[in-house]
């Protein structure tokens, strides 16, 4: 398998470059993590993050063949032969595949991401009917590998004022949570140029997400419940 | 040059579920606190946990404290400390509502309660043939549900996070032993920190990574125990290590025993439910052990499935669609992914798979760390706590329960936050003065692999490791591979000594990061061997072929493995609960 990789290392590169390596697949390697992993063993210097190689910590998001996804769930039988890796865009690059996740996680923890409930806690759990928690499917899923925002051309041009489809799934998650007692603030955090509005339903965050949720849905309820408070 | 010293008060070495249940409280109580995580926090190997977390809530099936504290001893094969146990499962009502309370997303009943599903070993009136519903579960993404509610109330409680910083060598004061700092690399600039603190909490999880065929993440490789290891301390029971009986065969990735709580089973090539001879009233849900030595046992008897007959097949289309999709989806998502099944038709081809490690940093169930000193076998580390899958408390003996693992993280980071509030409280002291050279150790690692030239490579070093962990300690154990073992990972730690990296860039040098987890890696499957070839008898992940009883006369009790001249000690198990009466050993049958 070829596999060309964006390379840049600040240490020693004065601009970034293209390096391709030629990986031996065997019949133990499915996914393109598995790939990945052989590549650094031929080159140590070689940089890209990853952990659970399962799908679940989000560790290893990056643009495979111009697509955003995940390195450890995309299988090497449903790839081309050749295939060019690039860091996941819109962000800085901090080394090869290595991305500076700090504008991301910013619009993350503007979105207030906790439960906001103030009454005294009761003895035992606060009730909830299954109804009432299916609301939370499609949502709390998230993994926070940052594949949709940086998907999004909206997120490209203002990463600093709007929140991103990844931030917004996340805001409404709360607010479909019938324990949460903030939605209304949720709603003035959110009612802005940009904060919310910048979404113009491009939907490629629905594209790319390697859990299958769909943050655009997740906005069109937010904007919903923005109108009704309107009227 | 001096290495940059930061200060605080206290320092948690790990974002997973244990470190950030202790990072709440700290931060809670206003101390000021680092926490240091190699991965951003979600990214924790706590995310991967599937199946549930145990209470009992008795929300579907009468339950209490009680019958879960007795299933817990009875998993532990009688090596687990019942003081430790009787605090975990008391505590674990409490502990398992905080977290509803946080937004966690259980699952739930029509009544509005959180939604409870059986598990393996958990029954209910002391053993009985009846299960008990105990797992609480949030469909089978416990774990992930449960880390990012911890990560979103220390968002809200301003934890401070040192992300992507890995921890290397911990501090102590040459006069007393005291912990007074660690030494850390921040991996974004390649800089080396001594972080100074009154308290220094482990939370490092497991180091599954030891294995070939494990369904740990490439992160779980035991930093906390290298770093115990180094500074002259032991490592207790670190010969147990769990084989979980589903990871998807040549995968590795993990399946719930959920699957079996929900009512899937195993079958052998000839289509037999073969759980039914070896534990006729669990059946499938018996121990963990057990199902693992059954499996291993039906496999090497040629009674396999697949072309090579080296796996056994776990069956859940009789669930039906909309169990499967409701309870069960995110095994769906794996099954198609590294198996190419939908289980909704097809059963999942499985393998027992290194899952958990049932040893690790001695702990009382303050989470202060201990180590025999002068006439006491339990001497307190000044300074220094451990929680969570790298402490060993001991609350799961020799082989752990399925959903005791969450409840362990949140129980005893808790009791650690508690106990590292009350330590610092009680005595407003200064900061100590570090020893003079310290970091130098760090340091004088650090610089052996920048200025190498040629040496041990890591890959085939790391593979060389794990293929003997998998060859000669496995489900069942041999005195002769044993032997053999020892000797093999005593040549590959002389090898690790000379480990070389060509990459000598400064950012976010991950050649140097793995390099560095080697060595951890290498202590723990050091100990491992060492500890399992001395304990000449069966118990719980322990099975001898040499050695098929438990023998609890000569060996209830815990094994100590210090890194300077490969020593053992052992200490004694507390019989001895906190309330009740002592649960006395008896032939363990499910």
């Amino acid at each position: 398998m070829k596999l060309t990789i964006y390379r840049y290392d600040p240490d020693k590169d004065a601009k970034p470059y293209y390096q391709d390596y030629d990986v031996p697949i065997d019949a133990h390697d499915r996914m393109l993590l598995d790939a990945l992993v052989k590549a650094k063993a031929i080159d140590d210097s070689l940089s890209f993050r990853r952990s659970c190689r399962e799908g679940v910590c989000g560790s290893d998001a990056m643009n495979i063949n111009g697509k955003n996804g995940l390195a450890c769930i995309t299988k090497i039988a449903e790839l081309p032969q050749h295939v060019t890796l690039r860091p996941l865009p819109g962000l800085p690059v901090i080394r090869d595949l290595i991305v500076d996740m700090t504008q991301f996680f910013k619009q993350y923890h503007s979105v207030q991401p906790y439960v906001i409930n103030n009454d005294p806690p009761p003895e035992r759990e606060r009730l909830q009917s299954p109804e009432e928690r299916e609301h939370l499917d499609g949502l709390y899923e998230c993994i926070l590998c940052a594949c949709c925002s940086t998907s999004c051309p909206s997120w490209w041009w203002n990463p600093d004022k709007f929140v991103g489809p990844a931030g917004l799934l996340q805001a409404y998650r709360f607010i479909a949570d019938t324990r949460d007692q903030a939605t209304s603030e949720r709603l003035d955090n959110l009612e802005d140029p940009y904060r919310l509005f910048r979404c113009h339903t491009i939907m490629n965050c629905v594209d790319v997400c390697p859990k299958g949720l769909n943050p655009t849905k997740a906005i069109n309820h937010i904007k919903e419940l923005l109108v009704k408070r309107a009227v | 040059m001096a290495i940059t010293t930061r200060r605080y008060d206290a320092i948690v070495v790990g974002a997973g579920g244990s470190g950030m249940r202790a990072a709440l409280e700290l931060a809670r109580a206003g101390l000021k606190t680092a926490v240091l995580s190699k991965v951003f926090p979600t990214r924790s190997h706590t995310v991967a946990a599937q199946g549930g977390i145990a209470a009992p809530l008795a929300n579907s099936t009468e339950d209490n404290w009680h019958w879960h504290m007795y299933d817990t001893v009875k998993g532990s094969d009688y090596l687990g400390d019942q003081d430790a146990i009787e605090y975990m499962c008391r505590r674990a009502i409490e502990v398992v509502v905080e977290l509803e309370h946080m937004g966690m997303p259980f699952d739930r009943l029509e009544n509005g309660k959180i939604y409870q599903r059986p598990f393996g070993g958990h029954t209910q009136d002391y053993g009985s043939a009846k299960m008990a519903m105990r797992a609480c579960a949030a469909a089978d993404r416990t774990g992930h549900a449960m880390l990012h509610t911890l990560y979103q109330q220390n968002v809200r409680s301003n934890t401070q996070f040192l992300v992507e910083w890995m921890a290397l060598d911990l501090i102590r004061d040459p006069q007393d032993g005291a912990i007074v700092g660690i030494t850390a690399l921040e991996m974004e600039t390649g800089e080396l920190f001594i972080l100074q603190g009154k308290a220094v909490l482990l939370a490092t999880g497991g180091a599954g990574r030891i294995y070939w065929a494990t369904t740990n993440a490439f992160i779980n490789t035991g930093d906390g125990l290298g770093m115990v290891a180094r500074a002259g301390l032991p490592l207790e029971d670190m010969e147990f290590w769990q084989f979980h009986p589903t990871g998807v065969a040549g995968a590795g990735v993990l399946i719930t025993e959920g699957v079996r709580g929900e009512g899937g089973y195993l079958l052998n090539k000839n289509g037999e439910r073969f759980m039914e001879r070896y534990a006729p009233n669990a059946k499938d849900l018996a121990s963990r052990d057990v199902v693992s030595r059954a499996m291993t046992t039906e496999i090497k008897e040629g009674r396999g499935c697949g072309p090579h007959a080296d796996h056994v097949l776990l069956k859940l289309d009789h669930l039906g669609p909309d169990v499967i999709k409701h309870r069960l989806p995110g095994i769906r998502e794996i099954a198609l992914k590294f198996a190419n099944v939908d289980p909704i038709r097809d059963p999942i081809p499985v393998v027992p798979t290194v899952h958990y490690q049932m040893g690790g940093i001695p702990t009382n169930y303050m989470g202060q760390v201990i180590a025999p000193e002068a006439a006491s076998k339990e001497a307190i580390v000044p300074g220094l706590y451990a929680a969570g899958e790298c402490a060993c408390v001991s609350v799961h003996g020799a082989n752990r329960l399925g959903t005791n693992s969450l409840l362990d993280l949140l129980v005893f980071g808790k009791s650690s936050g508690e106990q590292v509030i009350k330590d610092l409280r009680g005595q407003p002291t200064p900061h100590r003065n570090l020893p003079k050279d310290a970091g130098e150790a760090t340091r004088a690692r650090l610089a052996r692999l920048d200025s190498a030239k040629s040496g041990e490579r890591v890959p085939e070093l790391l593979n060389d490791l794990r293929r003997t962990m998998q060859a000669h300690c496995g489900v069942f154990r041999f005195g002769d591979d044993l032997k053999k073992g020892v000797q093999l990972v005593e040549e590959i730690a002389a090898r690790a000594a000379r480990i070389f990296i060509s990459d000598k860039s400064k950012v976010y040098n991950t050649a140097r990061v793995e390099a560095l987890e080697l060595e951890n890696l290498v202590e723990t499957a050091v100990s491992t061997m060492i500890s399992a070839e001395a304990r000449k008898e069966s118990r719980g992940a322990q099975s001898r072929d040499d050695f098929p009883d438990r023998d609890d006369k000569n060996w209830m009790k815990h094994t100590l493995w210090y890194k300077e001249g490969n020593r053992l000690d052992y200490k004694p198990v507390h019989l001895r609960p906190l309330t009740v009466q002592t649960m006395e050993p008896k032939v363990r049958t499910y």
